[in-house]
């Protein structure tokens, strides 16, 4: 079947001309209508576009000019900017907003000859860890539909693991792509912050944001990685580097590779099926050589703290821009021009993102400023020189991506702390910049459980190749849910 | 260190939220129950650290100064609630 197949194995089919781009195309919407009712991962689905796009493919492969990605289908976070196609960040406050050009990243995947599906829903700006705070709908998990697929690339992650795409684009700002894919049992990459362009991505957390790829495995996530990356002009934070090479993904070797274990991210608090599965992935890779050694990270205790400072602080900035003038429906009955701001604000945005645009507003104002905000970018610089000293000894830091398999769907949703609680393991990575994945590494009561690799700035395509020998070592690494 | 009511107020009117008495009571337990969190990096020494507001550090970009096409007027207006003569039209900002 052809939505079984890997992106690469419909890659090199379609560069073969053993499949059309259309077939491919057309099995996956095909497949979104019948089954996407259950999962609810997107929010829209562009049939006519893609087919349209299949079709320019496709002359590309029969004119010999195809790239790597040619033909082969991807579904976009509904917070990246689609030329003509509705992107709402999955609030209230941009229903019907049409953006008027793409984002870096969508260009760059229709350069490659990729087919966009459709927009993945999301928690509205990207905000939570369950997609349940979208104002549009619910999004589930393929491996038990009772239960959440995580977030806030909730959508992204659930049709990568329901076969309702191939490869799909996610952001990740605290932890919104690898957490996800922990709970769906999928790949998820947060690329070096500045190796994928933030243009037209919605913003967020400015200093923290970064698109990346979810893929079945490591290899299509290269794969899609390799396509988005690289410098870009209109991002002033984008790096110079060339784009993420996945050329040596496959020559890498478990074989003293030195892996550190922070004991911070094996407390108390991880659940005892999380903590066996990633242990016993840790002793399968000490069997292929790698040299694992337990450190203790004291700043990893802080990260929840520090970054519900910095983000919602960014957060409350940019989010300025919902005012309902350029763009978004303006509420009535407002007095005056700031009236129609608070009313229309008020209207538009949901519960969570008021509370961050609340907590940064406040964490920013005259009096608090330097307790607050100051401090916390102070011990984000104590996080990122422990960061640098672990680095001097490992090539790697290992770790649950979340202490949590998949909950149940409301059972998260009454207390917004406890939830905020599970980011710390993934926070790290955005406050430093560093490059993380999670990829599946085993099983508890019938859910995957996430395992995550952090590597230094700009050491993308070292993770890669380490996470593919990790990916090879651990034979539950690449199972499939058990969908329709 | 907690937040008052009044507080609360204050900062959704920083914020441009218009926000019912129910939301500011629940922000205002929300709000705190963060702020009870906070304590926990102000017993840190941060002595001499400097302050990181970003993840990887950059320092000023140039662009090279070449022209390039801008996105047309009616394409910027088309999203907007209300638009005149090529114009995003607002309420009254200054009033009698």
């Amino acid at each position: 079947m052809i939505t079984q197949l890997t992106a690469t194995e419909l890659a090199q089919r379609i560069a073969r001309r053993e499949l059309s781009c259309r077939e491919v195309a057309e099995a996956y919407l095909d497949r979104i209508e019948t089954h996407d009712p259950t999962y609810g991962a997107y929010l829209a689905v562009c049939r006519d576009v893609a087919l349209e796009q299949a079709e320019l493919a496709q002359h590309r492969v029969d004119r010999g000019e195809a790239g790597a990605l040619a033909g082969v289908p991807v579904a976009v976070k509904d917070n990246i900017s689609t030329d003509g196609i509705e992107t709402t960040c999955a609030s209230k406050i941009l229903q019907g907003y049409v953006p008027p050009y793409d984002a870096t990243v969508v260009r760059k995947l229709k350069e490659a000859g990729c087919v966009i599906l459709g927009k993945t829903n999301l928690d509205e700006f990207a905000m939570g860890s369950s997609t349940e705070n979208s104002a549009y709908q619910i999004t589930r998990n393929p491996w038990d539909t009772e239960r959440s697929p995580g977030g806030s690339s909730g959508g992204s992650a659930s049709a990568v693991a329901a076969e309702l795409a191939p490869l799909s684009l996610g952001s990740d700002t605290g932890g919104s792509i690898r957490q996800p894919a922990s709970l769906c049992g999928v790949v998820g990459f947060k690329p070096t912050y500045g190796r994928v362009s933030r243009y037209g991505l919605v913003a967020f957390g400015s200093s923290l944001d970064q698109i990346g790829p979810f893929g079945r495995t490591v290899e299509d996530a290269a794969l899609l990685a390799e396509a988005i990356s690289g410098h870009d002009a209109m991002d002033s934070t984008s790096l110079p580097n060339p784009p993420i090479d996945r050329r040596n993904l496959k020559s890498g070797s478990l074989k003293g590779r030195r892996i550190a274990l922070p004991k911070q991210m094996f407390g108390e608090g991880t659940h005892p099926g999380v903590l066996s599965a990633v242990l016993a992935a840790v002793d399968i890779l000490k069997r292929e050589g790698a040299e694992f050694g337990e450190v203790s990270m004291p700043t990893i205790d802080l990260g929840v703290t520090t970054y519900y400072i910095i983000a919602p602080s960014e957060a409350s900035s940019n989010l300025a821009r919902f005012d309902g003038i350029r763009y978004g429906p303006r509420a009535e009955g407002g007095k005056g021009h700031v009236g129609m701001v608070e009313r229309t604000r008020a209207e538009g945005f949901g519960h969570e993102v008021k509370a961050r645009i609340m907590i940064g507003t406040y964490a920013l104002s005259a009096g608090y400023y330097d307790a607050y905000y100051v401090r916390a970018l102070q011990v984000r610089s104590l996080m990122r020189q422990e960061f640098e000293r672990t680095f001097q000894d490992y090539d790697a830091v290992l770790s649950p991506t979340s202490p949590m398999p998949a909950f149940k769907i409301g059972e998260m949703s009454g207390d917004p702390l406890a939830l905020k609680e599970l980011d710390f393991c993934t926070l790290p990575a955005n406050m430093g910049g560093m490059p993380g994945i999670s990829l599946n590494c085993g099983f508890t009561e019938g859910l995957p459980v996430g395992l995550q690799l952090l590597a230094p700035p700009l050491e993308d395509e070292r993770l890669l190749q380490l996470a593919h020998c990790v990916e090879r070592a651990l034979p539950d690494a690449t199972r499939r849910p058990p969908i329709p | 260190m907690s937040i008052s009511l009044d507080e609360v107020r204050h900062v959704a009117r920083l914020a441009r939220l218009e926000l019912d008495d129910a939301e500011i009571l629940s922000l205002q337990g929300e709000l705190n129950a963060l702020l009870g969190h906070f304590a926990d990096i102000q017993a840190v020494d941060t002595t001499g650290v400097d302050p990181q507001s970003h993840a990887v550090a950059i320092q000023n970009v140039w662009s090279e100064d070449i022209p390039f096409e801008t996105l047309p007027r009616d394409r910027a207006l088309r999203n907007a609630a209300l638009t005149k003569a090529g114009l995003f039209v607002v309420p009254t900002i200054i009033e009698d």
